[in-house]
C-alpha cells in the first residue's frame, strides 16, 4: 500500500459564530465592587443574609487563600491571572430573591429558555398538574427539576413543592444556609477542605450561589435533578457551590449544564461540587460542560477550575461521575472519588473535546480506603485545531484496601498535525490484595475510516462526526437520555470547521 | 454510461499507477478487470472513486457523460458510484444500521429526495438483509467490527443492496471468503444485476466469474487496459496466467 497523503492537514479553526450560546442578555446588574479583599467578602455575605458562622468560615478561607500560591503544574499556559480586575459578586438589580417564578425578570426567562430551559413552562405543563401526583407516579415519567444560576444567583427552582413531598431537599446553596444550617454545617467542606487548593479556597471565601441536594433515608428522588450556570455579566467570576448528600440506601441523579457569553475578556470559574453518599447509597452526577471557548485565536473564553469530590462514606455506596466537556478556554478539572466505604464504587466517564486553541487538563483520583471498593474510568479525548487535550489520572489503593480494584481505559483521538494528546496516569498501590488495570491508545482519525464514510455518501463533516461519536459512545450511553442527544450535538458544533 | 479515456492517475502525488487507461462500461453490464497483483486494478478503483491521494493527472472519467474527476467522494456516491471495498474498515461505537441510515439519508438529501423514515428503512433493510442471510443482531452491531471475512463482504453487498447505487465497483470481493460465503456473495451481486446499473468487477482469479458471468473481461497490466474479450478470456487467464500480458506490456 502505498503511503496516503494527509487529508486533514490544514486545520482550519473555529470560527466564533459557531458557538450558539455567546448572546448576553440586557438586564441590569448590580455588582459588587471591583476585586477580591475582606470587604467583597463582607458584601458578597451580607447579600445573602448569611448568618455569622457562614461569613466567619468565609473570612477564615480568604485569609488561608491569601497565603497560598496559585498552581502550575498543569498542562496549561495562561497569562497571569489578576485577582483584583474581577467582580466576584452580580445579580440582576431587581433584587437577588424571587419569591415565585413570576418575580423573575422576563430577560432572564428568555434567556434560559433561548439555552433550552423553559422554566416558566416546565413549572406550568407539569408542576401545577403534578401537583396532585405522589412521588411514586411522577417516577414513571422522565422528568426534570431545574435550578438556574444567572451570574451570582439562583434564580429559579422548580419542582420545589413536589420534591418536598418526597422528603427531597433542592434549592439554591444561599437558600440552604439559611434554612438548614445544621447541614449546611454538618457537610460543607467535608469532602473538599477549605485549604485544599488555590481555587478550592477561593471559592470558600467568595462562592456566589449554587444547589444543595439533600436526600433522605431510603428516598429514591422522584426526577432527575438539574442546575444550569450561566455566567453573563461582563468581568464577572462565577464561584458556584454544590452539595449532594444522599442519606442511607437513597439515590439521585443530578445534571448540571453551563453557558456563557462570547467576550473579548477571560472570565474565571472556580467552582466547589461535593458530594457524600452514606451507605447503600448512590448519586449519578452529569455535567456538560459548554463554557465559551475563545475565539480561534485564544483570545476570551472562560478560564474552568473546578474542583469536584465525592465522598463514599457508606458501605457498598456509589457515585459516578460523567462529564462531556466542550467548552472553556482551558480546564483544570479533576472529579473524584474517596471510596472510603467498604464495598464502595467510584465511576469517571469522560468526554473531554478540544478544538482552536483550547486547552484541557482534566481526569480523575480515586482513592481506595475501604476494602473490596472498585473503580473505573473511561476517558475519551479528542483534541482538534492547534489544542492541547491532558488526561490526568490518579489510582491510589491504600494499605487496608485488600480487594480493591481498578479499570483504566484512556483513549485518545487526535483530528489534524496541530494538535497535542497526552495520557499521564499516576498509580499508587500499598497493598498486595489488589488488582490494577490500564489501557491507553492514541489514533489519528483514520483516513481509511473517513475515505470509507465517504463513499457511502457522508460528508466529511458528517462523517467526522460519526467517527467520534462512535469513539465517545461507552461514556454518552452513561448520560441520561435527553442528554446525551444534546451531547451528540454539541460534539458536532465544537468540532465543525475541524477538518478540511 | 462510465467511460473512462485516457485516465492517467498517481499516488502520493508522484508515483504514476495509471498509464492511460481506456475502458467503457455501458448501462446493464457487467464487466469484469482481471490483471496480476501490483498493475494497478485497487488505484483504479480509489481513483474512480475519489479517495485522497489518487489523483488523476490526465484525462477523463464520464459518468452519464459528465466528467466526476473531479467530485468529492460522498458527491460521487449521491450520484450513485458504489465501491466495495476489498478491505472493509472498522468502525468501532457506529452500529451497521445507523451507519446505513445516515448513509442512505444523506445521497437522498443530496439528490434533493426525501429523506427515509424509520419504519420505512428497516423494512427495506430487512428485505435485502434476508437475501444475504445476515441477522437482525448483525446490523446492531458497530460496522465490520469484530466480523470474520465473509462477513464483511456480505455486509459490503447488503450495503450496496440498501444504497441502491447505480454502478458498482467491487474490488476483490472474492478474497478471504470460502465457497459457501461466495455462493452467497455472488447471489448477492447478481440480484442486483439490471438493466439500468452498470458493474465493474475487479477479480485476480477466475472463480468469482464463475457465479457472475460478466459481459465483458478486460486483461489490466502495468496501468493499461492491454487485452479485452468474453467471458472465455477469463478461462484462458485461469489455465495460462498473465506472464503473456506482462511481458506485452
Amino acid at each position: 500500500m502505498v503511503a496516503v497523503k494527509e487529508t486533514i492537514a490544514d486545520v482550519k479553526r473555529l470560527e466564533s459564530d459557531k458557538y450558539k450560546y455567546g448572546f448576553t442578555t440586557e438586564v441590569e446588574q448590580e455588582r459588587a465592587p471591583k476585586g477580591l479583599s475582606e470587604e467583597t467578602v463582607r458584601y458578597i455575605s451580607a447579600k445573602k443574609d448569611e448568618p455569622q458562622w457562614m461569613l466567619d468560615w468565609r473570612l477564615e478561607a480568604y485569609k488561608r487563600w491569601l497565603e497560598m500560591r496559585e498552581p502550575d503544574w498543569a498542562k496549561v499556559n495562561y497569562p497571569k491571572i489578576d485577582y483584583q480586575d474581577i467582580y466576584y459578586y452580580a445579580e440582576p438589580s431587581s433584587g437577588a430573591k424571587y419569591e415565585s417564578i413570576d418575580d423573575v425578570p422576563p430577560e432572564i426567562l428568555a434567556d434560559f429558555e433561548k439555552l433550552g430551559i423553559p422554566l416558566r413552562e416546565q413549572e406550568v405543563l407539569l408542576g401545577v398538574a403534578g401537583a396532585a401526583e405522589t412521588a411514586a407516579e411522577a417516577r414513571e415519567k422522565p422528568r426534570v427539576a431545574v435550578d438556574a444560576v444567572f451570574d451570582s444567583v439562583s434564580v429559579a427552582t422548580t419542582f420545589k413543592a413536589e420534591l418536598a413531598r418526597a422528603g427531597v431537599i433542592f434549592m439554591s446553596i444561599s437558600e440552604a444556609i439559611r434554612e438548614h444550617p445544621e447541614l449546611v454545617k454538618k457537610y460543607l467542606a467535608s469532602v473538599v477542605p477549605k485549604s485544599d487548593n488555590y481555587f478550592a479556597t477561593l471559592n470558600c471565601a467568595v462562592f456566589s450561589d449554587g444547589t444543595f441536594v439533600y436526600v433522605p433515608k431510603g428516598v429514591r428522588c422522584p426526577m432527575e435533578l438539574s442546575t444550569y450556570f450561566r455566567m453573563n455579566a461582563e468581568g464577572t467570576g462565577q464561584f458556584e457551590r454544590t452539595l449532594i448528600i444522599a442519606e442511607e440506601g437513597s439515590y439521585v441523579s443530578y445534571l448540571e449544564g453551563c453557558t456563557a457569553p462570547m467576550r473579548d475578556e477571560n472570565q474565571l470559574h472556580a467552582a466547589v461540587v461535593e458530594l457524600v453518599a452514606m451507605d447503600d447509597a448512590e448519586i449519578k452526577y452529569s455535567t456538560v460542560q459548554n463554557w465559551w471557548p475563545g475565539d480561534e485565536n485564544g483570545k476570551g473564553g472562560v478560564y474552568n477550575f473546578v474542583t469536584k469530590r465525592a465522598d463514599c462514606r457508606g458501605k457498598n455506596s456509589k457515585v459516578s461521575w460523567t462529564q462531556v466537556e466542550t467548552g472553556s478556554a482551558i480546564t483544570w478539572k479533576y472529579p473524584s472519588c474517596i471510596l472510603r466505604g467498604d464495598n464502595s464504587v467510584g465511576e469517571f466517564y469522560s468526554v473531554a473535546v478540544t478544538n482552536g486553541a483550547q486547552q484541557a487538563d482534566t481526569g480523575t483520583k480515586m482513592i481506595h480506603l475501604g476494602k473490596n471498593t472498585r473503580s473505573r474510568i473511561i476517558s475519551k479525548g479528542i483534541s482538534a485545531g492547534r489544542s492541547d487535550n491532558t488526561y490526568r489520572g490518579l489510582v491510589s489503593i491504600h494499605a487496608k484496601a485488600e480487594g480493591a480494584r481498578n479499570f483504566t481505559q484512556c483513549d485518545s483521538l487526535l483530528i489534524g498535525d496541530q494538535c497535542g494528546a497526552h495520557t499521564v496516569p499516576y498509580i499508587e498501590c500499598k497493598t498486595p490484595k489488589a488488582q490494577l488495570e490500564h489501557e491507553a491508545t492514541t489514533t489519528k482519525l483514520a483516513e481509511d475510516q473517513l475515505f470509507y464514510a465517504r463513499q457511502r455518501g457522508l460528508d466529511e463533516e458528517t462523517a467526522t462526526a460519526l467517527l467520534v461519536n462512535g469513539f465517545v459512545r461507552d461514556v454518552l450511553q452513561e448520560l441520561p437520555m435527553e442528554f446525551a442527544v444534546e451531547a451528540q450535538q454539541l460534539l458536532k458544533v465544537s468540532l465543525e470547521g475541524s477538518v478540511g | 454510461m462510465l467511460e473512462i479515456k485516457n485516465l492517467h492517475a498517481s499516488v502520493g502525488g508522484d508515483k504514476p499507477i495509471l498509464k492511460g487507461l481506456d475502458l467503457s462500461v455501458p448501462k446493464g453490464e457487467a464487466h469484469a478487470i482481471m490483471g496480476p497483483n501490483g498493475s494497478g486494478k485497487s488505484t483504479l478503483s480509489y481513483v474512480l472513486t475519489g479517495r485522497d491521494g489518487y489523483e488523476a493527472t490526465d484525462g477523463s472519467i464520464l459518468y452519464d457523460g459528465e466528467n466526476i474527476a473531479d467530485l468529492a467522494p460522498e458527491e460521487r456516491a449521491a450520484k450513485g458510484l458504489f465501491l466495495s471495498f476489498q478491505y472493509p474498515v472498522e468502525i468501532p461505537g457506529v452500529p451497521t444500521l445507523t451507519f446505513m441510515k445516515e448513509a442512505l439519508n444523506a445521497q437522498r438529501r443530496a439528490r434533493g429526495e426525501d429523506e427515509m423514515s424509520a419504519p420505512d428503512f428497516m423494512k427495506h433493510v430487512r428485505e435485502k438483509a434476508k437475501l444475504l442471510n445476515i441477522s437482525g443482531d448483525m446490523l446492531k452491531r458497530p460496522v465490520n467490527v469484530g466480523f470474520s471475512g465473509g462477513e464483511k463482504k456480505r455486509l459490503e453487498i447488503l450495503q450496496a443492496a440498501v444504497l441502491e447505487p447505480r454502478f458498482l465497483i467491487l474490488d476483490e470481493t472474492d478474497s478471504g471468503l470460502d465457497i459457501d460465503a461466495l455462493k452467497v456473495v455472488s447471489d448477492g451481486v447478481n440480484a442486483l444485476r439490471s438493466p439500468e446499473r452498470g458493474m465493474l468487477v475487479i477479480t485476480h482469479y477466475q472463480r468469482l466469474l464463475d457465479h457472475i458471468s460478466p459481459d465483458v473481461v478486460h486483461v489490466m497490466s502495468d496501468g493499461k487496459i492491454v487485452a479485452s474479450g468474453g467471458p472465455e478470456l477469463a478461462k484462458e487467464l485461469e489455465a495460462e496466467g498473465y506472464d503473456k500480458y506482462v511481458r506485452a506490456a
